[in-house]
């Protein structure tokens, strides 16, 4: 076995373990906090088919995450309310039930996704990255604006939504589910790097001249990379906003997408579980320096300047060394 | 224009091709043809618009007028990868390869290219025999195959010639579109490319554009001189040779 995968086997299980662990101890509190890495490390997953495969630095993902944060807010309130979210032209009511508020998640982020792709797209570098900033941005000023689901206060979820079979309201039991969501699209990521399309889009982040030579559109490749990873932090934005019970414009903020570019960048950018290991140590250290000092972003800072200008391939290239592109 | 024969056979057809920029017009009225079997030379001093003249024919330059016929086909309005995917194959003056795959991956690319079915999710490549073997038997073709599993970046300049080489045949072009493909070759390899192209041109026509003339005299079996982004004469090695023209525009200046 490779040493990466014997790190990742590491890192998957020891994410799992890690609440077990600490029922076990009594201290149920860090089974919220194993979830909150499981659902941030699926941020970065996604993020990281954009940047990490294909070489699109998106500065704009809190857009996804805040969305899918959204439409899981949205439909259970409506839920709740029992008021349809729509009458006309068909009646289409909310739902609390996890399973298809992740499909809506998955399906309006795509198409998001499919818009601002097709916009900004057409440029590249500073430019790329300004722009699905801008985007970013005014889906934000736009939730804050939006008074029927909170603006700025942002709206609560009053009962964790469910899922069939399961007592969300369980946290080892959401923890589970979350769990198994950031599983499933590591192997979806996994699948799809080694795969045609995979090939063709870390050839788009390498050398795109090449890759239209070779009879392929990079844009084409580009487009459809863009609207898978944002289809995967929309639904690690539905999970938040369930793990919270509440979603605000906060969600949306360029914070976030910084955040999650810290994710993908502190595991090892384009490493399959560099999120994972990201999202871990940026917990760890929110948790253990946040309750040193209210400054612990600080040191946060430092740690990435560290990793940036001297462990470029992250936590992952530190482990497991370098990429191993066969 | 071209007589009538030459219109049905012909590969490529460029018809009063024009390219300005500003005031400078880089392409001016160019009109040349690439027919089956044969290497045609483009050559010309420096600054003469070759890079702009294949610019367009790639298709990364949209001329301002003029038509670009491949395979009897407008070919103006199409991206790159169209025109790839039509049967364009190329090297780059730079050579241009994916600088952290492997010779292998990077030529499964462009049997990936060739076959057109680039939205495939799932499936590994490493165990997709269609593309391996064909990269393989490529990569044979181009005397490259002991290299297979060498990152591309760690390959030398002229292994990474051939390699390009290996892309373009991945993609079965209709023709080849060669840029300076001696260049930095040094004259051991140049001399051995020389009689690769010369095998090569009954399997693909070729038209290429060469600043070494020892090459482009033994090989081309017409040759068409670009001064200014004009054409100044266009016939065999003879007749170029013999054209006082192109002796005073070009050739002069290399003595």
């Amino acid at each position: 076995m490779k040493r990466e995968t014997i790190i990742n086997w590491v890192l998957g299980l020891g994410l799992l373990a890690f609440p077990f662990a600490a029922l076990y101890l009594d201290e149920p509190f860090y089974v919220t906090l194993a979830t909150r890495v499981a659902i941030l490390a699926l941020a970065g997953v996604g993020l990281n088919i954009a940047l990490g495969l294909g070489g699109m630095v998106s500065f704009g993902h809190a857009a996804f995450f805040g969305i899918g944060g959204y439409v899981a807010g949205i439909l259970s309130q409506h839920a709740f309310n029992d008021e349809p979210l729509f009458t006309w032209p068909l009646l289409i009511s909310g739902t609390s039930d996890m399973p298809v508020i992740w499909l809506v998640a998955i399906v309006i982020c795509a198409l998001v996704a499919v818009f601002i792709g097709l916009i900004t797209l057409r440029t590249s570098g500073v430019y790329f990255i300004m722009i699905t900033l801008a985007f970013a941005q005014m889906i934000y000023y736009f939730a804050i604006s939006w008074p029927s689901y909170g603006g700025e206060d942002g709206l609560s979820i009053y009962v964790r939504n469910g899922f069939p079979g399961l007592n969300t309201l369980d946290p080892l039991q959401f923890f589970l589910i979350c769990c198994a969501a950031l599983m499933v699209c590591l192997l979806l990521s996994a699948r799809l790097r080694d795969s045609r399309f995979g090939a063709a889009l870390q050839v788009a982040r390498q050398n795109d001249v090449r890759l239209a030579a070779t009879g392929i559109a990079p844009l084409n490749i580009r487009l459809v990379a863009f609207i898978i990873s944002a289809a995967m932090t929309g639904l690690a934005g539905a999970l938040f906003a369930d793990l919270n019970r509440f979603v605000s414009p906060s969600m949306l903020s360029w914070q976030v997408s910084g955040e999650i570019m810290i994710f993908v960048i502190l595991g090892g950018v384009g490493r399959l579980f560099g999120p994972l290991a990201g999202a871990a140590l940026f917990i760890v250290l929110e948790f253990y320096l946040g309750g040193v000092t209210e400054h612990w972003q600080f040191f946060l800072g430092l740690i990435l300047l560290g990793v940036v200008l001297f462990v470029r391939g992250g936590l992952l290239g530190v482990l497991a060394g370098r990429r191993d592109h066969g | 224009m071209a007589d009538a024969a030459h219109n049905d056979t012909a590969i490529l057809e460029l018809n009063q091709l024009q390219k300005s920029f500003g005031a400078l017009k880089a392409t001016d009225d160019v009109t040349l043809d690439v027919r089956p079997g044969e290497i045609h030379a483009l050559i010309g001093p420096n600054g003469a618009g070759k890079s702009t003249l294949i610019h367009q024919i790639a298709g990364s330059l949209m001329p301002d007028a003029g038509s670009i016929q491949f395979l009897g086909e407008e070919m103006r309005s199409m991206s790159v990868a169209q025109r790839a995917r039509k049967g364009l194959g190329r090297t780059f003056q730079v050579s241009s390869v994916a600088p952290e795959f492997s010779a292998l991956r990077n030529v499964m690319l462009s049997v990936q290219g060739m076959q057109g079915s680039s939205f495939r999710f799932f499936k590994p490549v490493m165990r997709d025999r269609s593309l391996i073997d064909q990269a393989h038997g490529r990569l044979r073709e181009v005397g490259l195959e002991d290299r297979a599993n060498v990152i591309a970046a760690e390959l030398s300049h002229g292994e990474r010639r051939q390699l390009e080489m290996a892309m373009a045949l991945a993609l079965q072009p209709k023709l080849l579109l060669l840029d300076e493909p001696m260049a930095g070759m040094g004259p051991e390899g140049s001399k051995q490319l020389t009689g690769y192209l010369d095998t090569l041109r009954h399997q693909v026509p070729i038209l290429l554009v060469e600043h070494d003339m020892e090459a482009v005299f033994s090989l081309a079996d017409r040759i068409t001189v670009l001064v200014y982004g004009r054409v100044i004469a266009t016939g065999s090695v003879a007749d170029i040779r013999a054209n006082r023209d192109v002796r005073e525009a070009y050739l002069g200046e290399e003595d």
